[in-house]
């Protein structure tokens, strides 16, 4: 009754305040009395204010102390759900200048969040002499800004030669340009370090034929000879991949790949009857589920 | 890209002739009401079983949620003043729940599980029992999981106590929604691990090369390298497009084509709603005027258009007079240009008009992102793309103001942009809607015939930013999604300010369930009254609230997808 009463009152002023607001403004008519009236014909003619512009009252986000279930509050969201995600970016062969061939992969495997993500990956290649190298990469994933993940976890090197194992942190985001970036520091025992570094961009051609540049680089902070690898830049490369989305999820690919060895790394290659420098045809198929 | 509505006609699928839901085998309650339209039902005493009926709208025979065996579920009609009792039966595997929109009641016959109750468990019955205290269109859908999605809407229409001011001969509702064969589950992860999975309508150098024809290199390559550089995209109109959609009005897909008959020189009230899960759609009838004569159910001044923006949830009853003996087309094309709806009116059954074709697609432009100053030689569009954001027109009401982001969690992971300069721009139509020609329906045309019997000036203002992240696709207020935030707390009977801005780049239609929300014209005073509110990008809208009934009330965008991803806070009124 009382909360009645005070409402009652508060209209009484806010009508009398509108009505004065009316004698200040001409132009505020009371539209409720022109039923059927053409607004187009008015043009936009400001109605009166009855309350101080947007801005400027009191403000606050409008939450209260409580948290939901005080007042007894759960609804069903899926903000919070999981999802998933299997996508090899590269799954084909590739032929180089010599003749040989070589399976080449580049997969990951992600669960979690928008923000923090159980993450695997993959990349390496078999070659059809039987030698093979290849990395596995565990990682949490998390979200520290719209564009940018920081990764913790572990690498190990598979392969020909000893297995190497690393602690691994990198950085991975998207560069403005739309610049695909991975960035990771390695820690290794015996004093190990390495960096590797990746960045491509999806050029869309049209709507389903995309070309992706894509270069790479490996650092190294001591040189292993075990697996061929020289100290400093060991090796860089530059692909340019072409595929088609038959799908979003299935597009066959084709491109071709330049690498090259640089420093110690190239000299152990050369060692092995190798070349420094090596271009490769390749054809695949990009898929993800 | 010139190329694009073509494709995208091509790849739409227009749908099966006869789809719908496949006979009301089990819908003995269809059966019942067959002598009304099979799909009106009226009185006071409704008995509305929620079940799984077999659809088929795109050749591919699917599983449809239901009501009485029907997609959309069937109009009720009742009438102010009415105490209607709705005995609603779970015939699911699963919990369900209806959300009667835009109706003012009790907060426990809102239907929102977690908050007005504990939803509707299989086997169960719930009767929602309330008075009627409003007249106009509404509508009514599920508000549990993605039920909405699968076909779990229809049409309210209250007839008003008194005479209804507005006279018509014919009185037709037209539903329009969107209808995708995927498991919704399925396309809410499809979106979560790539956002612009349906989107079609990317920057390619395909597009690029076009709008350099039209306007020459530099100005389009400066362009496209100016939203690369915001990792942003000025075709990012709709998450979810004609490539898995297709659009329905009444349910019938547009080959289908729902007609309504009428005899020349007839008043026609056709009642819109938008009960779509995602899809703005851009309405006009070629060779006819519309006049609006009533938004979200309440009657406004009426106004006489060529189109109308229906977001997702508003409803706008037009006036049309067709005086030729002539077909009719009712257009509804889809806001990205994907895919359209498709009605016919017409003085026979079978006679048909021509369908238009799709509109151009617009891009967003300097004002959507809302940045200050305009960039040199880029004021074009991308060629084939009709560029929106410089229309002086579109700036006219409610000028620019510089945009404070007071919450810290605005600048986090789950918001990607953040606008500079705001605006109210009620007279703004929208983007795709702007300088194309046509009268063109916008916010700024809409006044209510009735002022609110609670017309107080505000106490408080609530702020509260639209954000969200396409790169991960998080969706939020103040970027802090639902299961993080806490309810926001009205004082039973205080009138409270909203006001809104949409930092994102993306168009959203805010509701407030259980109590109204006025808004305002930019300096201040009530112009119309609605249950559902739309932004577009880089928008500042201000609305009023009046506190008037106690509960728990859901705060959302309806766009299903956003709100599932946790655009969404609970409002209590205590």
């Amino acid at each position: 009754m009382t909360t009645q009463c005070k409402l009652l009152g508060a209209c009484v002023l806010a009508l009398t305040l509108g009505a004065s607001g009316v004698h200040a403004q001409p132009a505020a008519m009371d539209h409720s009395s022109m039923p059927g009236m053409d607004h187009a014909a008015m043009g936009h003619g400001a109605p009166a204010s009855n309350a101080p512009p947007a801005g400027s009252l009191p403000t606050s986000d409008g939450a209260g102390e409580r948290d939901y279930d005080s007042y007894g509050i759960h609804p069903h969201m899926m903000d919070n759900a999981s999802t998933w995600q299997v996508l090899f970016d590269k799954f084909g062969v590739t032929r180089n200048r010599d003749g040989e061939n070589a399976l080449d992969w580049d997969g990951r495997f992600w669960f979690g969040s928008a923000t923090d993500r159980l993450l695997i990956k993959s990349e390496g290649e078999r070659e059809s002499g039987g030698g093979s190298e290849g990395k596995v990469e565990a990682y949490w994933s998390h979200a520290v800004s719209p564009f940018w993940n920081l990764q913790l976890g572990a690498r190990r090197d598979i392969g020909t030669g000893p297995k190497r194992n690393w602690a691994a942190f990198g950085v991975e985001g998207l560069l403005p340009y739309n610049i695909e970036l991975e960035t990771t520091a390695y820690v290794g025992s015996s004093g190990r370090t390495a960096l590797a570094l990746k960045a491509e961009y999806d050029l869309l051609l049209t709507q389903r034929l995309i070309l992706t540049p894509e270069i790479e680089a490996s650092l190294y902070g001591k040189r292993d000879p075990e697996r061929g690898i020289g100290s400093g830049l060991s090796t860089g490369s530059l692909s340019l991949r072409l595929r088609y989305e038959v799908t979003r999820e299935f597009a066959p690919y084709i491109g071709v790949s330049f690498e090259r060895k640089f420093g110690q790394t190239a000299s152990y290659a050369a060692d092995a009857g190798a070349s420094r420098s090596q271009t490769a045809v390749m054809a695949g198929v990009r898929f993800w589920f | 890209m010139s190329t694009s509505p073509p494709l995208a006609r091509r790849r739409f699928v227009q749908g099966l002739a006869a789809g719908g839901a496949l006979a009301a085998l089990g819908g003995w309650r269809a059966a019942l009401a067959a002598p009304a339209p099979a799909t009106e039902l009226r009185g006071t005493e409704f008995h509305l079983e929620i079940g799984e009926t077999p659809v088929n709208f795109t050749g591919a025979a699917r599983i449809g949620t239901t009501v009485n065996g029907q997609v959309p579920a069937p109009l009720l009609r009742w009438r102010e003043g009415d105490t209607v009792t709705l005995h609603v039966t779970n015939r699911l595997r699963e919990q369900t729940s209806i959300h009667w929109h835009g109706i003012l009641l009790p907060t426990d016959m809102d239907g929102v599980p977690g908050l007005s109750f504990s939803g509707i468990d299989p086997g169960q019955t719930f009767t929602y029992r309330f008075p009627v205290r409003q007249s106009g269109t509404y509508w009514y859908h599920s508000h549990s999981g993605f039920q909405e999605q699968t076909g779990l809407y229809g049409a309210i229409v209250i007839d008003p106590r008194r005479r209804d001011p507005i006279a018509s001969d014919r009185d037709y509702t037209v539903l329009l929604s969107d209808w995708t064969d995927e498991d919704p589950m399925r396309l809410f992860n499809k979106l979560k691990v790539m956002p612009e999975y349906y989107n079609r309508i990317q920057p390619s150098v395909q597009s690029l090369a076009a709008d350099a024809q039209e306007r020459g290199w530099r100005a389009a390559l400066s362009e496209r390298l100016m939203w690369e550089q915001m990792r942003m995209t000025p075709t990012d109109l709709a998450d979810v497009s004609g490539a898995t959609y297709t659009y329905l009005t009444n349910g019938a897909t547009p080959s289908g084509n729902w007609t309504g008959l009428f005899k020349p020189g007839e008043r026609i009230r056709l009642r819109f709603i938008n009960g779509s899960a995602m899809t703005y759609f851009d309405v006009r009838i070629p060779g006819l005027k519309m006049t609006v004569v009533a938004a979200d159910g309440q009657d406004v001044r009426p106004v006489d258009v060529e189109e109308f923006r229906i977001g997702v949830a508003e409803t706008y009853d037009v006036i049309v007079e067709p005086q030729d003996d002539r077909a009719y087309t009712i257009f509804s094309q889809a806001m990205d240009r994907s895919g359209f709806a498709r009605a016919t009116l017409a003085p026979r059954a079978g006679m048909q008009a021509d369908v238009p074709a799709l509109d151009r697609v617009q891009l967003l432009g300097m004002m959507d992102m809302g940045m200050a100053h305009d960039m040199g030689g880029g004021s074009g569009g991308m060629a084939g793309m009709d560029h929106g954001g410089h229309g002086a027109s579109a700036a006219g009401q409610g000028g620019m103001v510089e945009v404070r982001h007071p919450y810290p969690t605005e600048r986090g992971v789950s918001n990607s942009m953040l606008p500079d300069v705001v605006s109210t721009r009620l007279d703004d139509p929208g983007v795709g809607l702007r300088d194309n020609g046509r009268r063109v329906l916008t916010y700024a045309d809409l006044h209510s015939i009735r002022e609110p019997d609670d017309n107080r000036a505000p106490s408080r203002e609530i702020e509260l930013h639209l954000t969200g992240n396409m790169e991960r696709y998080m969706w939020s207020f103040n970027g802090v999604k639902f299961s993080d935030a806490k309810p926001i707390v009205l004082r039973y009977g205080e009138r409270v300010r909203f006001v809104l801005v949409n930092d994102t780049m993306m168009t959203h239609p805010i509701h407030l369930h259980g109590l109204w929300s006025d808004l305002e014209s930019p300096d201040g005073a009530f112009q119309v009254r609605k249950h559902t509110i739309t932004l577009n990008p880089a928008q500042r809208l201000s609305y009023r609230v009046s506190a008037d009934a106690r509960g728990l009330w859901a705060y959302h965008c309806h766009l299903l997808y956003h709100m599932e991803a946790g655009m969404f806070r609970a409002v209590v009124v205590e």
